[in-house]
């Protein structure tokens, strides 16, 4: 195998909880799973660590680890990491023990097989992002879903089977006809190889399809409103940890798909469906708010917001300039941080009070001092107030949006509103309404609770207060994707005021020097 | 040449013989306790004559990298439904000449596996029927082995006087029944079109083997009339008999020819209707008919190719195919009570009540629906890519939409086992039955993983027909 630092960190990470899952299986008690699962989470997170010596103005990808897999069909296990994933890849590793740490006393009943399903969802999902040959990507893109699935089926609610079938077919349908794209790329680029197909430009014809069929996949499972009727049941259903991968995790694949794919592979087509998909996205912003706002139940109620923050993401990337673009990434990663950090908190009430409902949940914030405060910092952190994380992401987005249409900044900013409404009243009566159900033996945070929540919270600040460090790392990736892309659309002949039919008569343009040149860097 | 090179075959011809020796012998001992072995060095010696390569009988009888290969598939599957039988201790018709018939069975497929002219070919056939025949209605007094037996003994009579009727057709037409004869000229309709007819029916013969839409009407019942261990059988070795002779004969089709737009046709019809029908099953053995239908047409993908890419992966999908199946028949065998067959309903609560059986069906279900990584994964995204190279592009996207509707049921079986409850008592089975079901399902993983090795062998067995 050939790899770029010596030591292979992303085979590493994918690697060590696989390991770890089969040696799961030998174990009998309980206490030593959960340790075990714990210390292979932290020692992911510190086999991590080597990523942040990313160079945000080195190659397009670094980190790079090949070897064939099976070149008669020119497939290759292909690793690389660029400022578009990094902080995803991050997100991964670090959500591991904190979600140990969570369903310590939350998961009763088959323990071993619930930390082997939460080790192979990180293997997977770290390999989702990592991923640079397209089949490979597939490849964890579905293995994803088998533990995802058993996760709602077995620790999930009362109508976990419903949830969790709903999930499964909906999210496996999508996908489906991504094979077939995948399958399209090889034959007309001749390769399985992201860089080596980014490098390459489509006709018009085929980027419209092989778009639709990608972005299909990628919009249920972001998911995009009409296609995301299957989040909330999964999320109320799920347990603590399952919602906290859900949230952090796994909507974040349907984003970092638009942005891996769709506006590299197919940029003439992403350019022709933009407005499209910004009118969903705000559809989405708005109709989560709304929604958000009539629930009752308090997992539901985030599950919705889920759609409304999706919902700026994609509209950030659809924007296709670089303060949207990166507005988007962040948000991708303080949506993790903190509807993770929402789900699990929703976890540790709902091993006190047995019920996910706003009224039996009322007036915690005079007996649980501790708990309200990190409540109150992560809900504020979702509702975007100034000096919490998701504030930058926000502005960001919202800016993008001003720059390039007004009209499009105006309709999303009540979605931003709405998110103040229904994040404030479900603070407002957790903390002070009527205490209904309290008792006593509920108890405040205890340590290792408070070990699962502080990483979450101090990020809340760090992005919120520092968040250059992060936008510089991922800013040349994004500069590099939208240079790209709008040198392939000029030299394909794209016009903003082309009708369809004239656009579908373009054929791809024989080589674009710039496309080449921004992918090639890979090995300095 | 030496006769060492027909090792696979003779190695099986020896194992009848045993057997039959046995049948007749007035001990009633049971052959359980050394079969297994004995088809596992089957299994050995086929891997050693994996490279031979010659031809016997006038050329009629040809070693080449698709024969060694296939007759290495069908002595693993042999070994593997020994294994699953073996483990039924209480099987009462699980006798020698049981086992013969099942052996004999198997050797006239790796006979078809070598013939390369169509009368061998024919031949051959008839001698892996003949012994199923006999062998679906061995079931106890059970009434509907029977009626089983009858359907399937109708169905391939008529089929076989269909394929014979083409035959004389081909052979009217190209006067040679030699393959590499056949191949040299053209099969377009416009210049041979008696000959494209005749083959379009004699193809059908080896569609009734494959279960493929429309002559698949036999594959469910057959499936819940016949003994679990014999239905095990039924579903995997003979579909890679028709498999390679279908490979032999699309081999000398181009894309997009009559005949092989008849190919593409009924695959996709075959995935739909099997995966519709499947939606609605609860006996696990009529779904897993249903399901082998829908497989069959996965398999039009790679013959309607026509290339080398699409020979080598409907070789590699048929590898997969029985290595899922045996795993997923297996653990229908293991959970069966008193022989009968199983439904949905006693999967509940599985996962309690046998953990090894439950994870070893989740494996051959997900790799049924090709869900990565999966040996099924690796054998579809082979066969789409084959097909969309030669631009079958509406089968590909008719095949991606099957793996959709196909999740539900083959989800079910995962349902069933792991969210379901049931107060049964829990299964029993001795450690070193569940290893070699686990093996089995350690091998679908690996053949998806690492699927180089073996696709490096099926593609060498295809480039020597389409070079």
């Amino acid at each position: 195998m050939m790899t770029q630092n010596g030591f292979p960190v992303v085979t590493a990470l994918i690697v060590v909880p696989l390991v770890a899952a089969v040696a799961l299986l030998f174990m009998r008690r309980e206490w030593t799973v959960r340790v075990t699962t714990l210390a292979v989470g932290i020692l992911e997170c510190l086999l991590s660590l080597p990523l942040l010596g990313y160079v945000p103005d080195g190659a397009a990808f670094q980190f790079v680890e090949k070897a064939d897999w099976l070149p008669a069909l020119g497939m290759t296990y292909h690793m690389g990491v660029d400022g578009l994933s990094l902080y995803m890849i991050l997100l991964t590793a670090l959500m591991l023990p904190l979600c140990v740490l969570g369903s310590w006393t939350y998961i009763a009943k088959r323990v071993t097989e619930f930390h082997v399903c939460l080790l192979l969802m990180t293997a997977s999902c770290i390999g989702v992002f990592a991923a640079l040959d397209f089949v490979l990507f597939y490849v964890f893109w579905e293995a994803m879903l088998v533990p995802m699935y058993l996760l709602i089926a077995v620790w999930g609610g009362p109508r976990r089977r419903y949830a969790s079938i709903k999930f499964f077919l909906y999210t496996l349908a999508g996908s489906t006809l991504l094979l077939a794209a995948i399958v399209a790329f090889r034959q007309v680029g001749g390769t399985f190889s992201i860089p080596e197909l980014m490098e390459k430009s489509y006709a018009f014809k085929f980027q419209f399809w092989a778009f639709l069929a990608m972005a299909l996949a990628f919009a249920i499972k972001v998911p995009m409103f009409p296609f995301h009727t299957w989040l909330p049941a999964a999320h109320v259903e799920a347990p603590a940890a399952g919602s906290v991968l859900l949230a952090a995790i796994l909507l974040k694949m349907g984003t970092y798909g638009f942005l891996r794919f769709c506006l590299p592979l197919t940029p003439a087509a992403s350019e022709t469906f933009a407005p499209l998909l910004i009118a969903v996205s705000i559809a989405g912003i708005i109709y989560g708010g709304c929604i958000a706002l009539g629930q009752t139940d308090i997992k539901k109620l985030i599950a919705y917001s889920s759609v409304g923050h999706m919902g700026f993401v994609t509209l950030g990337i659809f924007l296709f300039s670089v303060k949207g673009v990166s507005g988007a990434i962040l948000q991708m990663l303080n949506h993790g941080i903190t509807t993770g950090g929402l789900f699990m908190m929703i976890g540790l009430l709902y091993e006190r009070s047995h019920s996910r409902e706003i009224a039996d949940n009322q007036g915690l914030g005079k007996f649980m001092p501790a708990f309200m405060f990190l409540f109150g910092v992560f809900s504020l952190s979702s509702l975007a107030f100034p000096g919490t994380n998701s504030f930058v992401g926000e502005v960001l987005v919202l800016i993008g949006a001003f720059q390039g249409n007004p009209w499009v900044g105006f309709a999303a900013v009540p979605g931003a509103m709405l998110a103040a409404a229904y994040m404030l009243r479900l603070l407002q009566r957790v903390t002070w309404g009527e205490p209904a159900a309290y008792k006593p033996s509920w108890g405040d945070l205890g340590l290792r609770e408070w070990a699962a929540l502080a990483p979450l919270g101090i990020l809340v600040f760090y992005i919120g207060l520092a968040p250059a460090l992060c936008i510089k790392t991922i800013e040349p990736s994004i500069t590099r994707v939208l240079s790209v892309m709008e040198a392939k659309n000029t030299a394909m002949g794209l016009t903003k005021d082309m009708s369809m039919a004239e656009r579908f008569n373009l054929a791809a343009p024989l080589a674009v020097a710039e496309a080449a040149d921004a992918v090639s860097k890979e090995h300095p | 040449m030496s006769i060492f090179s027909l090792l696979p075959e003779l190695w099986l011809l020896g194992l009848v013989c045993a057997l039959f020796v046995a049948s007749i012998s007035d001990k009633k001992q049971s052959v359980a306790s050394w079969l297994p072995a004995a088809a596992g060095l089957g299994v050995l010696a086929a891997l050693f004559a994996l490279g031979e390569r010659g031809e016997f009988l006038y050329a009629a009888y040809k070693l080449d990298g698709l024969s060694q290969f296939f007759k290495l598939l069908i002595a693993f599957g042999f070994a593997v439904v020994t294994g699953i039988a073996a483990g039924n201790k209480e099987g009462k018709d699980l006798t020698p000449d049981y086992f013969m018939l099942l052996a004999l069975s198997a050797w006239g497929l790796m006979l078809l596996a070598s013939c390369v002219e169509l009368i061998t070919l024919y031949l051959a056939l008839e001698l892996s029927s003949y012994s199923l025949y006999a062998l679906i209605p061995l079931r106890g007094k059970d009434r509907r082995a029977a009626e089983a037996g009858i359907k399937y003994i109708l169905f391939g009579a008529a089929v076989t006087a269909l394929a014979l009727f083409g035959l004389s057709y081909i052979i009217a037409a190209k006067h040679t029944t030699y393959l590499s004869g056949l191949a040299a000229t053209s099969w377009s309709f416009a210049d041979a079109p008696m000959a494209v007819i005749g083959l379009t029916l004699f193809l059908a013969g080896f569609f009734y083997k494959l279960a493929l839409f429309p002559f698949h009407f036999w594959c469910p019942d057959v499936y819940q009339g016949a003994k679990n261990e014999t239905a095990a059988y039924v579903a995997t070795i003979p579909k890679l008999g028709a498999v390679v002779v279908l490979v032999r004969l699309a081999a000398f089709v181009a894309p997009h020819l009559e005949v092989t737009t008849i190919l593409a046709i009924l695959g996709a019809v075959s995935m739909t209707a099997g995966n519709l029908a499947a939606l609605v099953q609860r006996d696990l053995k009529r779904l897993l008919g249903f399901s082998s239908v829908a497989h069959a047409g996965y398999v039009m993908l790679g013959l309607a190719a026509g290339s080398a890419a699409g020979m080598s992966a409907a070789a590699f999908y048929s590898l997969a195919y029985i290595l899922m199946n045996l795993a997923a028949f297996y653990v229908v065998c293991a959970i069966a009570k008193n022989d009968e067959n199983p439904s949905l309903g006693d999967l509940d609560g599985l996962y309690k009540r046998a953990p090894a059986l439950a994870m070893i069906l989740a494996v051959a279900a997900f790799s049924l629906v090709g869900l990565p990584p999966t040996a099924g994964f690796a054998g579809k995204l082979f066969l789409l890519s084959a097909a969309w190279d030669q631009g079958y592009h509406w089968l590909v996207i008719v095949a991606v939409l099957n793996t959709a509707i196909s999740i539900y049921y083959y989800l079910g079986l995962v349902r069933h086992a792991y969210t379901g409850e049931s107060d049964a008592p829990a299964i029993v089975w001795p450690r070193g039955y569940l290893i070699f079901g686990g093996a089995l399902a350690v091998l679908v993983l690996l053949l998806g993983i690492l699927p180089a090795p073996m696709y490096d062998l099926a593609a060498q067995a295809a480039g020597q027909l389409h070079p």
